[in-house]
Order: structure tokens, then C-alpha cells, then sequence
């Protein structure tokens, strides 16, 4: 399948999540996406007058593992320890999407031509939207760096920007990935152990609880979100084929009922499609948003994990100066670890208080962007609904 | 007549004799075919016909004319069939060896079968006994001469036919007390041309009376009592029967035909009907001739008469049909035609009032549960509001239980889809749904499952006494009306057996599709079609409206978690714009909730019930194409059973053997009488089942159009509710800041 982003909709899903102070010196998009057979390719647009771009205006195309390879060179980078790194996009899942038109064509047989054609067009219609929400994602996270004050002047985000072949990252391989594991496992444990000390800053600890809490539940209100959305479009379906089967019943004949039976059939074939779009906008105003923080709160967490490492290593560096002093041996040496461990301490914890301030600042705008259309959407449908069984109940009195 | 042009028909098929019998047959059966038409339009050419074949015929048409020419046209026309008839019977015995011993064992039979099983007698008799009223007389000589002619002794055939009608005129005449009788004096028409004809007839039965010395025995057991009144006026009921309507004529045309509608469960209602086929058509003919006594007029006569009654008759059957189906067939051998006479237009009357403003309102309430354990029960009110005089009071309410109503529909069922009728089917028993109840579980699906049986036992309890024929079912009234039913005791096994029977039909019906029924009419062919394409729909469209239902619920519940879920969220945002906005976007949810769960129900209630009750009423609309087919099927087999026979005759002529003609002949006398019987089953059930098709449609039509209004102002509703709570949030989101 190959398909393009239609601009309107990636309008819509532009900088869906975040609020974003736009900065002419440096502006990327994703202005194409191809899919591929298990890959898609992104064509990342930039417009810069920044000097160390040989042009003002280029494009590279990237794909997925490329943007994992930024992300984590981003995180990895020890310079960046105190910012909220932007959280990756998740990888484009076309998996499920794919299966289900398989199985369509495998039951192509069953199904009378215009069942077929309708679960086509809506398996289409389902993949397309998975395709533009990935290429949203992944334009949403180029955006949060270049519009980061300092992340957008990273060599290897320019690099990523810039260098107009392939940047050769593979993905990682089984031993990698257990490693990143295994990693994952000592930092939580690590984290669990981090977040038990007391902060001496009162803003820290207070963030910390916050987080804490908001990140869990934002997480279940983002998968109950999905649940929500899941059984809604379901709903959706089911409209869409008792439109139809009455579709069927109506045309077996050209009795009145026959002809009711298709009037009804054309009101539910419109208030599926609405009904449908119902789901769709509260997928992308509400569980994307959600998707989105429960990602962002997990960064600025990591940031918090990152600060409380920085501290324990601080209060341990000075436990260790103190022995080192009463012992009076390896003075120096504990001396400059001690310096190196406040020093980092303090240097996070400096970007992290407007790293976090920031972000609360754009969580707020975010939701209220997206509540407001949300709302306005929900509205929209909802008149259009109305009308349109309006009319048609009026229509089916004046007949009977 | 219509016999003679059904006479036609079967001759096409090789008989292997030309003096064969077949005319005989055929022409009974034709008789005794319910539509008028059909009768009728054989008229023209019993003549032609009955020339061709037999060999008396000629002697016939020359014996008849001089008749007529003697008498009115109409006792003519009368005498015609007839006297073909009578001459068809004679030539049978001519051929038999006419053994008296032999043919009296047979002549037993015959008359017994009649009596014990349907009347395959009495309706030969009624064809004979114009012929034997009127001809008798000449037939004799007529009869004479075949006879002689075909060297065997004459006076035998001449008593066999004879005794036969005597036999079995009886029979007939008494079963029709002829109200006619009382009401009108014949005298006009006995003066003119008929007693002539009379007084012949009656020497002669009187003769052969005597002569059949054989017949004594089976005339006397079975018959004496009939035989005396039959010997004083047997020729007189019919005529009189006939004269009545003379008076009345057009009016008098619609009520006679209505009882041969009756049901044809007992003997007396039986003999009705195959009576007033028979006086119709006289009295049809006596109408014209009473007036005008002209000679000429014969062939035109008659052919006006053909169209009258054609056009007359099966309309007044099927109004007929609808009103007097349950009360006739519930009124026991007391069913005389002038019993019968009023009772049709009550009926009718009730007919209308019941499709001009329905005066029965039934409603189902208060369902409650009896006893504990697994023997508990549901018990629901069942209140009847009405003015209908038929019912004891004005408003009254009995106590049923879910078997009760089974028990209902078993009976309605029994009775009422054998002859075709749409019996409406009522809610399938639901043990899942019972435990529950049963448990004692107060949760939400055990109340919605009572509730959503009660509606149903409601719609369908609507339904039968929507029903014109049914609500006239005295078990109908019983069970709206008496205090003290009966439990019925196997509605445990009914209702389980109940709906095998039923999946048992469809796939009966499916494999007799299968089988063939080269349809005669197209119209049956194509709405059985319909019917199951539509069945095939509506399961697919219940399956998808459930799943929207299931969907919907799991949509609602999981609204209720997400609204929980961003409560929590909003609690602990530390944003207090945002922190409210979340809340408030949590209660809106919340009512979103409700929402989803109300949708659910009229998704459920409005339209998947719907859709479920139409599912069933499919399956009975099934049954009741199924019945015909059935009916059809029975007839054919009739026919075959009755042509093997005739083979079986037509070997035993070749083959001179005859002792047995004699058992032969009986043989396809009572299978003659099937095939009528059967044929106009046939006949009466199409007729029934096209017009409760039509019916149903009409129902259906207009129960879609209420039920998917009103589902439509369900989401209506929802779409309203949902405004005004986004409204209401809307500004709770601006002013997040």
C-alpha cells in the first residue's frame, strides 16, 4: 500500500499534542510518507536559516529506526541529562490493520460484492488513519526537538536533518535488546530505590509525587481512553452492516416497506460514517493526547530519575569526601568526585525546574487545545446527527 | 359440470377403457370443488364430453332433451350431469357380475367410511340425488337399454346405482336440516315441472327399495331412520334447499356458501359443505328459470348463472372464512345450515368493527415471581380492556404464567395451522434466562430479562387477538377471560417439543422444496421465496443489531471506566483550570454512560425484539406455506392412490375376474371422494394462506414502520442528550488556562 499524507489532515494532526512556540530559524515537517511493505519512509522537510545547514531548504527521507536512533543518542548524551527529552514515537504497527484486509481477501467469497467492497473501503479508511497518526508521531517528536532551545542544535539532529543518504542505523540486534533489558530492569529498580530519598527541594518532591501519580494515571486513563474508543467503533461497524443488510432487505422488493427499509439503510449508512468520525476525533483529540502525556510524563520521570541519580551520587560523593577526609586518604581524588557529582547535580536540577515548569506550561495548552476541539467535534457530530434523524423521522411520518 | 371439465383433464391421461369410470370420479370431485368457478365453467361442455366417452351418453342427450323439453331448462340442466352420472354408475354394474352378495359388503363400506371418517359418501350422494330425484324415472329406461345392450341384466345395475342413493341421500338431507325447507314453500316449482319428475323418482326408490333386498341390512343399520325420511322427502329437501335462495337469490348465495368452509374436522360440517355446493348451483339454476319458464333459454341460463356464482361464491368464502372458521368448527354436529346461516354475518360484522377500531386492548404488567427454587415462576397480569360484546365484562384480569401462554399457542397452533393460518409463535423459553430469575439474582440482566418477556408476551398476546379468526377461538377468550385455567401440564415438554416441531417444519418444508411441487400457482412459489429470503435477512440483521447491542453495553461500561479513570486524572492534575475541566469532562462522561446503556436498551427493546418476533412470525408464515404444501402433497397421492386403482379395474376387466370388480369399484368411489375432499383442502387451505401472507405483510409493514420510528427517536433523544452536555462542557474547556 502506498499512500501520501493528505495536507488537511496532517493539519490536523500537526503539533496535535504539544504547543510549541514555532521558531522560523528552524522548521521541520514530514512533508511525505511512503509505506512500504514492512517499513514506512518519511521524508523530513526542513527550512532553516540556521548557518550550519548548507541550504535553507531540504528534505531527507528517514525511517522509523532512525528516529529511535536520534531519540537515544539523545538520551544517552550525558550534555542532555537535565532536559525533558522528547519521548519517541512508537513504531508504525500496521500489523493488525494488515491481517484484517488478509482475512477480507480470504473471505472474499462469503461475502456478497457490496459487503466486500464496504469492508474494504473501511479497512482502508482504518489503515490510512493508523498511517497519517504514525507520520504524525513521528513529525510531533522532530517538531519538540527543533523547537527544543537546545536540543534543536544537536550535531546529530542536524545530521539526522541533513545528511541526504541513508544514516546506515540498523535495528537493534537480540543481544542489544536484551542488554537495553536488562537496563530497563536495573534503572527501575535503580528509580524505585532513587525515589525513596527524600528531596531536599520542595519543588522536586513535589514533582516527583506528581508525576508519579499523573504518569499512572494518565497511563489508565489512556488505555481505558482506547477501550472507550475501541467498542465505540465497533458500534460504528455494526451500523454500517445493519445499514446495509437493510440495504438488502429493501431492495428485495418495491413494496412500502422495501422502501422504508432503504430509507432507513441510507440514514444509518450517514450516521455510521458520523458516528464513526465520533470515534476517529476522540481518538485523535483524546486518546492521542493521552497516548502523548503518558509518553512526555514518562520522559520528564526519566529526567526526575536522572536528577535523583545525580543527587544520591552527590550525597554519596560526599559521604565518600567525608570518609576520604577522615580516613585522610584519596582527599583529592574523592574531592573532584565530589565537585564532578555536584556540579551535574546542580546543572540538572537547574534545567530540570524549567524543563518541568515547560512542560506543565504545554500540557496545559495541549489539553486545552484538545478538549476544545473535542468538545467542538463532539457538538458537530452530534447536530449533524440530530438533523439528519430529524429529517428522516419526519420523512418516514409523512410516509406512513 | 366443473366435473365434466375436470373429465376433460383426466382423460387426457390414457384410460385404459373407454367405458371406464372416470367421468364419474371426476365429476364428483368437480362438484364438490369450493369454487364456484370451477363448477361452472365446465358447464358448457358436459354434453360434448360425456358423448364422446361413454356410450350412453348419446342415449343420454336424446333422453335429456325430450326432458327438457317436458320440463324447465333448469331441471334439465340439472338432470344432464346427472343423468350422465347415473348412467356412468349403472355401466359399472353392468360390467361387474352383479353378484348382490358381493356388492352389498361393499356398499357397507362405502357407507360406514363416510360416516366414521370424512364424507366421501354423502358427497356422491349429493350429486346423485338430483340425479336420481330427477331422472329416475327416464334414467330407467334409459338405463334399460344400455343395459340390455351390454347383455347383462338390467334391473341389477339399475338397483345398485339406486341403492346407493337412496343409501346415501339419507344421509346428506339430514345432515342439512335445509332452514330453506321452513322459509320457503316450493310449491311454484314442484307444480310446474319437478313433480312430474317426482313422482317417478320416488315409485322408483320405493321399487328399488324393495327390490334391493341385498341392501337391507347396511340400509337398515346404518340408515333407517334417514331411509323413511328420505323416501317421503328426499327430492323435496333438495329443491326446496334450491328454492329457498330462489327467493333470496344473491343474498342467499353468500351465506350457503360460507358453511362449506367450515372446518372439515367432523362429518356434519362436512356434508354442509359438500350440500351447498350442490343447492348453489340449483339454486342458481332455479333463479333464472323461476322467473322466466322459458325453454329456450337453457344454454344462456346457464351460462349467467356460471358467472354469478363464479364471481359470488369465493368472495364470500373468504370472508366467510375469516369470521366463521373457529366458531364453526367448535360448534359441534349441531351445525345445520340455518344454524349456520346467521352466525356468518355476526361474524362478519365483528370482522369489520375489529379492522375499524380495535375495542381490545391487552396489556401484560406486574410480572412477578411465584415460589422459590428451581420451581419458581413468573406470573404476569394480564388485563383486558374491551367492548367487544363477545366478552363477558368490560374489563377483567386473569393471572398467567409463561406456560400458560405456550399452552396458548400449542392449541391455537393445533388447531388453527392446519388449515393454513398464521398462528403467531410466542417467546422461546429461555432456561439461562429463567435460572437467573429463578436464582433470585436482582441484577440488572435478571430484571431485563423479565421485562423484556413481559413486552414480548405482551406483543405477541397482541397479536393473536389482533387476529380476526383467532380471537374468535373460544380458547383464545378462555384464556383472557377464565379465572381458573387449567395448568397445562406438558408445556414443560410442549415448549422445548414445540420448537423442535417447528425447526422440524422449516427443514421438512426445505427438503419438500427440494423434492419439487411443480407449482401451479406462481404466486406461492415466489412468496415462499420472498419469505425465506426475508428470514435469511432478518436472522443476519438480529445477529448484527444484537452485536450493535453488545457493543453499545460495552461501550457504555467502558465510557463509565474511562469517566472514572479521568476523574482520577483530574484529581491529580495540578492544574486547577485544567484539574475542574477534566472533572467536568469525567461527569459528562459519566452521563455519556447512561447514555450508551439507554441506547443499548432501544437498540434491544425497539429493534433487536422486533426483529426477533418477526424471526419467529417468519417461521410460522413457514409452517403455513408448509401446511399447503402438505395438503398439496396429500392430494396428489390421493390421486395417485385413486389412478392405480383404476388400473387396478382395468386389469380385473381384462382379466374377467369379476368378484372382484365389485371391491374395485368401491375402491375408487372412496378414493374419487379423497381427491375431492382433498383437492378442495387444498383449494380452501391456498386460499387461506394467501390471504394471511397478505395479512402479514400488511402487519408487518405497519409494525416496522411504528417500532423503527420509534427506535429512531431513541437515538434522536441520545443526540439531544448529547448536545446539551457538550454544550455544557464546552465552556469548561475554554477556560482552562
Amino acid at each position: 500500500v502506498r499512500s501520501c499524507v493528505e495536507p488537511q489532515i496532517e493539519e490536523d494532526y500537526q503539533a496535535v499534542n504539544v504547543d510549541l512556540q514555532t521558531d522560523a530559524t528552524l522548521q521541520v515537517d514530514i512533508s511525505d510518507a511512503l509505506s512500504e511493505r514492512d517499513k514506512v519512509k518519511f521524508t523530513v522537510h526542513t527550512k532553516s536559516t540556521l548557518p550550519n545547514f548548507k541550504q535553507n531548504e531540504f528534505s531527507v527521507v528517514r525511517q522509523h529506526e532512525e528516529f529511535i536512533w536520534l531519540h537515544d543518542s539523545f538520551v544517552e548524551n550525558e550534555e542532555y541529562a537535565g532536559y525533558i527529552i522528547p519521548p519517541a514515537p512508537p513504531r508504525p504497527d500496521f500489523d493488525a490493520s494488515r491481517e484484517k484486509l488478509q482475512k477480507l481477501g480470504e473471505g472474499e467469497g462469503s461475502m456478497t460484492k457490496e459487503e466486500f467492497t464496504k469492508m474494504k473501503q473501511e479497512l482502508e479508511a482504518e489503515y490510512l488513519a493508523i498511517f497519517k497518526k504514525t507520520v504524525a508521531m513521528h513529525e510531533v517528536f522532530l517538531c519538540r526537538v527543533a523547537a527544543h532551545p537546545v536540543l534543536r542544535k544537536d550535531m546529530n539532529f542536524h545530521v539526522f536533518l541533513e545528511y541526504n543518504q541513508d544514516l546506515s542505523v540498523r535495528g537493534k540486534n537480540k543481544r542489544e535488546k536484551m542488554e537495553d533489558f536488562f537496563k530497563n530492569v536495573v534503572k527501575s529498580a535503580d528509580g524505585v530505590l532513587v525515589a525513596g530519598v527524600k528531596d531536599v527541594d520542595d519543588f522536586f518532591e513535589h514533582e516527583k509525587t506528581f508525576l508519579l501519580e499523573y504518569h499512572n494515571r494518565v497511563k489508565d486513563a489512556s488505555s481505558k481512553s482506547d477501550r472507550m474508543i475501541r467498542s465505540h467503533k465497533s458500534a460504528a461497524d455494526d451500523i454500517n452492516r445493519i445499514a446495509s443488510t437493510l440495504y438488502t432487505l429493501g431492495t428485495q422488493d418495491s413494496t412500502d416497506v422495501c422502501k422504508f427499509f432503504l430509507k432507513v439503510s441510507e440514514l444509518f449508512e450517514k450516521t455510521r460514517k458520523i458516528e464513526a468520525r465520533v470515534a476517529a476525533d476522540e481518538d485523535l483529540k483524546l486518546a492521542d493526547l493521552l497516548k502523548y502525556y503518558l509518553r512526555e510524563s514518562q520522559a520528564a520521570k526519566d529526567l526526575l530519575y536522572r536528577r535523583g541519580r545525580a543527587l544520591v551520587d552527590y550525597e554519596n560523593a560526599n559521604k565518600a569526601l567525608d570518609k576520604a577526609r577522615a580516613k585522610n586518604k584519596d582527599v583529592l581524588q574523592a574531592e573532584t568526585s565530589q565537585q564532578v557529582c555536584c556540579q551535574k547535580f546542580e546543572k540538572i536540577s537547574e534545567s530540570a525546574k524549567q524543563e518541568l515548569i515547560d512542560f506543565k506550561t504545554r500540557r496545559v495548552a495541549a489539553f486545552r487545545k484538545n478538549l476544545v476541539e473535542l468538545a467542538e467535534l463532539e457538538l458537530k457530530h452530534a447536530k449533524g446527527n440530530l438533523q439528519l434523524l430529524q429529517s428522516c423521522v419526519g420523512v418516514l411520518k409523512g410516509d406512513t | 359440470m366443473a366435473l365434466l371439465y375436470m373429465a376433460t383433464s383426466s382423460e387426457r391421461s390414457p384410460p385404459p377403457f373407454p367405458e371406464d369410470l372416470e367421468p364419474e370420479p371426476d365429476e364428483v370431485g368437480d362438484q364438490d370443488s369450493d369454487d364456484g368457478e370451477d363448477i361452472f365453467l365446465g358447464a358448457d361442455n358436459p354434453l360434448e364430453i360425456k358423448m364422446d366417452h361413454s356410450l350412453p351418453a348419446s342415449d343420454i342427450a336424446s333422453s335429456t332433451k325430450p326432458l327438457s323439453e317436458a320440463s324447465s331448462a333448469p331441471v334439465m340442466d340439472i338432470l344432464s350431469e346427472p343423468a350422465s352420472e347415473a348412467f356412468s354408475a349403472p355401466m359399472m354394474n353392468l360390467l361387474m357380475e352383479p353378484a348382490s352378495e358381493t356388492s352389498s359388503a361393499p356398499m357397507v363400506d362405502l357407507l360406514m367410511e363416510p360416516a366414521s371418517e370424512t364424507s366421501s359418501a354423502p358427497m356422491m350422494n349429493l350429486f346423485m340425488e338430483p340425479a336420481s330425484e330427477a331422472s329416475s324415472g327416464p334414467m330407467v329406461d334409459l338405463l334399460m337399454d344400455p343395459a340390455s345392450d351390454d347383455l347383462k341384466e338390467p334391473p341389477k345395475p339399475d338397483i345398485n346405482p339406486l341403492a346407493d342413493i337412496i343409501n346415501d341421500a339419507p344421509l346428506s338431507e339430514v345432515k342439512t336440516p335445509v332452514a330453506a325447507m321452513t322459509q320457503e314453500p316450493p310449491s311454484d316449482l314442484f307444480d310446474d315441472e319437478p313433480s312430474e319428475l317426482f313422482a317417478e323418482p320416488r315409485q322408483s326408490n320405493t321399487a328399488k327399495q324393495q327390490q334391493t333386498s341385498i341392501f337391507d341390512e347396511p340400509d337398515e343399520d346404518l340408515f333407517s331412520e334417514p331411509l323413511g325420511e328420505a323416501l317421503k322427502k328426499p327430492q323435496n329437501d333438495v329443491f326446496k334447499e334450491a328454492l329457498a335462495p330462489v327467493a333470496k337469490a344473491s343474498n342467499v348465495c353468500g351465506p350457503l356458501s360460507d358453511n362449506y368452509n367450515e372446518d372439515p374436522t367432523d362429518i356434519f360440517t362436512e356434508e354442509a359443505i359438500t350440500t351447498l355446493p350442490s343447492a348453489v348451483s340449483t339454486v342458481s339454476v332455479n333463479s333464472k328459470t323461476n322467473g322466466v319458464h322459458s325453454d329456450e333459454e337453457e344454454p344462456d341460463i346457464f351460462a349467467e348463472a356460471t358467472v354469478e356464482l363464479s364471481l359470488d361464491s369465493p368472495r364470500n368464502d373468504r370472508k366467510k372464512k375469516e369470521a366463521a372458521k373457529p366458531s364453526a368448527s367448535a360448534s359441534a354436529p349441531s351445525v345445520s345450515a340455518s344454524a349456520s346461516k346467521p352466525q356468518p354475518k355476526t361474524l362478519e360484522e365483528l370482522d369489520e368493527e375489529i379492522e375499524d377500531k380495535f375495542e381490545l386492548n391487552i396489556s401484560i404488567t406486574n410480572p412477578e415471581k411465584v415460589g422459590d427454587g428451581m420451581n419458581a415462576y413468573m406470573a404476569y397480569k394480564v388485563s383486558t380492556q374491551t367492548t367487544l360484546p363477545m366478552f363477558r365484562s368490560k374489563t377483567f384480569t386473569v393471572r398467567r404464567r409463561f406456560s400458560d401462554f405456550l399452552g396458548l399457542y400449542e392449541k391455537l397452533s393445533d388447531k388453527h395451522t392446519l388449515n393454513g393460518y398464521i398462528v403467531p409463535p410466542p417467546p422461546e423459553k429461555s432456561i439461562m434466562g429463567m435460572t437467573k430469575v429463578k436464582v433470585g439474582k436482582e441484577d440488572n440482566s435478571s430484571a431485563e430479562f423479565v421485562e423484556r418477556r413481559r413486552a414480548a408476551l405482551e406483543r405477541y398476546l397482541q397479536r393473536v387477538v389482533f387476529h380476526p379468526s383467532l380471537l374468535q377461538d373460544p380458547d383464545v377468550r378462555e384464556f383472557l377471560e377464565r379465572d381458573d385455567m387449567p395448568r397445562a401440564h406438558n408445556t414443560q415438554a410442549l415448549s422445548g417439543a414445540g420448537f423442535l416441531k417447528m425447526i422440524n417444519r422449516a427443514t421438512d418444508s426445505l427438503s419438500k422444496m427440494t423434492i419439487k411441487m411443480n407449482e401451479s400457482d406462481v404466486w406461492f412459489e415466489e412468496k415462499l421465496q420472498e419469505v425465506e429470503a426475508e428470514d435469511q435477512q432478518l436472522r443476519k440483521l438480529h445477529i448484527m443489531v444484537d452485536s450493535l447491542v453488545g457493543h453499545r453495553k460495552e461501550l457504555s461500561v467502558n465510557t463509565g471506566g474511562f469517566a472514572k479513570s479521568v476523574a482520577m486524572l483530574g484529581s491529580s492534575e495540578d492544574n486547577t483550570a485544567l484539574s475542574r475541566a477534566l472533572s467536568q469532562l469525567a461527569e459528562v462522561e459519566d452521563k455519556m454512560e447512561q447514555l450508551h446503556q439507554e441506547q443499548a436498551a432501544s437498540d434491544s427493546f425497539c429493534f433487536a425484539e422486533l426483529l426477533a418476533d418477526y424471526i419467529r412470525l417468519l417461521g410460522s408464515v413457514r409452517a403455513s406455506f408448509d401446511q399447503r404444501m402438505k395438503t398439496w402433497q396429500r392430494w396428489q397421492d390421493a390421486q395417485n392412490m385413486l389412478q392405480k386403482k383404476r388400473e387396478t379395474e382395468a386389469k380385473l376387466l381384462w382379466a374377467n375376474k369379476p368378484d372382484k370388480l365389485q371391491q374395485a369399484k368401491d375402491d375408487i368411489t372412496e378414493w374419487e371422494a379423497k381427491v375431492t375432499q382433498y383437492e378442495r383442502d387444498f383449494d380452501r387451505v391456498s386460499a387461506t394462506v394467501r390471504k394471511e401472507v397478505l395479512r402479514f405483510e400488511k402487519e408487518k409493514a405497519r409494525d416496522f414502520k411504528k417500532q423503527i420510528i420509534k427506535y429512531l427517536e431513541s437515538l434522536l433523544q441520545s443526540q439531544q442528550q448529547l448536545i446539551k452536555y457538550w454544550e455544557a462542557f464546552l465552556p469548561e474547556a475554554k477556560a482552562i488556562a
